[in-house]
């Protein structure tokens, strides 16, 4: 056991516990952040995606000893942004959510992606959103949602 | 992947000696494996604060540490200017880019990954690596100690050389592992010809290579001779993946497109 610090959705904490427990079940049973979601937790769909320093990771291969000093934001503190808010209406919008199990980790990357790159082409959404698998919507909704937040959102990002 | 204890080194030395207290205890990298491998551990070593994570310029090379994150050499535009970008783009087709966040240069070198996406582009490339205890040496000598050494490695050396090169992973899904992967590049008439995921570890085509540097002019029969003997060379297995015969097929046709690739962007 350890004591390891870091922000959580720009709050500063701290927690015991082992440093080799995955960021993801520390998220969902300790912090009740359980808009992180399990699908394979292998690190293949995307769906427990957080940002680390505003980087998107996979948080279910990430050892909670690694996140010392940083800062995370799950997508219960993003959902507090006016981003947030635009990206939620454009997948409203273009129907990009069904089930809604992938939608957390689209939310993230798309994020990710807009942060980075705020009027990103078709192929520039696909590139930043292919590590998150969705098996409803077959993407082009999302797609989509995407270019409509960047274009409703211009400036925000 | 079963973890006793996780330690956070603050030196290499530190890592080292911890390294080495115990045959289990290992140096962790970006931690892709850590739920895939079923691995005991007595203790994970973390480099995190020693600083290897920086990708250095110098007039005659590229130093990116262990450190670094596949993203990081994906996105970085100076290495895209050696040959004509393999190294950016053999990584920029693994996983997405939430792994590729995740993942290190590191951990990818030292796992000896035969499905590796940068270790094929790298040697490829004049790539040398350097250990903690071993120093320099090629990448290629690298591959080939038989010993899992207990040693760390600290960075690689990519030497800036402006060649041509072609890199394809040949993949049956967006996210999935090479069935196969071919990487040539031509520096001053001199070409190299690497095969990955065969499904053994990324190797030159010795002879193919050989044959094809002694010819004066490339023509359309030396490019088809040279895929021949490469595959007649190397060797290719079965898995789940692919048949030894369907990989063989595979590796020729990507040689053959590869050498032309090099051959007309000359041109």
């Amino acid at each position: 056991m350890a004591k390891i610090k870091f922000t959580l959705n720009n709050k500063v904490v701290e927690i015991e516990e082992s440093p080799t427990a995955r960021l993801l079940d520390i998220l969902r049973d300790k912090y009740d952040f359980v808009g992180v979601k399990e699908g394979c937790g292998e690190g293949e769909c995307g769906a427990c995606a957080v940002l680390i320093n505003d980087k998107i990771v996979n948080s279910c291969i990430v050892p909670l000893g690694t996140v010392e000093g940083k800062s995370i934001v799950t997508i219960e503190g993003f959902s507090k942004t006016k981003r947030h808010e635009v990206l939620r209406e454009s997948f409203e919008e273009e129907g990009a959510v069904q089930c809604g199990f992938c939608t957390p980790g689209m939310l993230i990357a798309s994020e990710s992606l807009l942060n980075t790159n705020p009027h990103p082409t078709d192929e520039e959404i696909k590139i930043g959103l292919s590590g998150n698998l969705c098996r409803c919507t077959g993407y082009n909704m999302i797609i989509k949602a995407v270019k409509s937040a960047s274009k409703k959102g211009d400036g925000l990002w | 992947m079963e973890i006793f204890n996780y330690f956070k080194a603050q030196t290499i030395e530190e890592a080292y000696k911890k390294l080495n207290e115990n045959p289990s205890n290992l140096i962790i990298g970006g931690g892709a494996w850590l739920r895939l491998s079923s691995k005991v551990v007595e203790t994970a070593i973390d480099l995190i604060q020693i600083g290897l994570s920086q990708i250095v310029e110098t007039e005659s090379s590229f130093e990116i540490g262990a450190s670094v994150t596949l993203r990081e050499v994906e996105k970085n535009e100076s290495l895209a200017n050696l040959y004509s970008s393999i190294v950016n783009n053999g990584v920029h087709g693994i996983m997405g880019v939430a792994l590729r966040n995740l993942v290190t240069v590191g951990g990818s070198i030292f796992g000896k990954y035969s499905f590796s996406d940068l270790i094929t582009p790298l040697l490829a490339m004049n790539t040398e690596v350097e250990m903690y205890k071993g120093g320099r040496m090629p990448l290629e000598d690298f591959l080939k100690l038989r010993t899992r050494e207990k040693d760390i490695l600290l960075k690689i050396i990519i030497q800036k050389e402006e060649g041509l090169g072609y890199y394809y992973k040949m993949k049956k899904t967006g996210l999935d592992f090479a069935v196969i992967n071919v990487a040539v590049t031509k520096l001053n008439s001199k070409f190299k010809i690497v095969v990955g995921a065969r499904p053994s570890l990324a190797t030159f085509a010795v002879k193919a290579m050989e044959y094809v540097n002694n010819q004066s002019k490339i023509t359309p029969e030396v490019i088809e001779e040279t895929a021949k003997i490469a595959v007649e060379e190397l060797k290719f297995g079965t898995n789940s993946k692919a048949s030894e015969e369907y990989r063989t097929e595979l590796a020729q046709v990507y040689i053959r497109r590869g050498l032309k690739e090099v051959t007309n962007n000359e041109n």
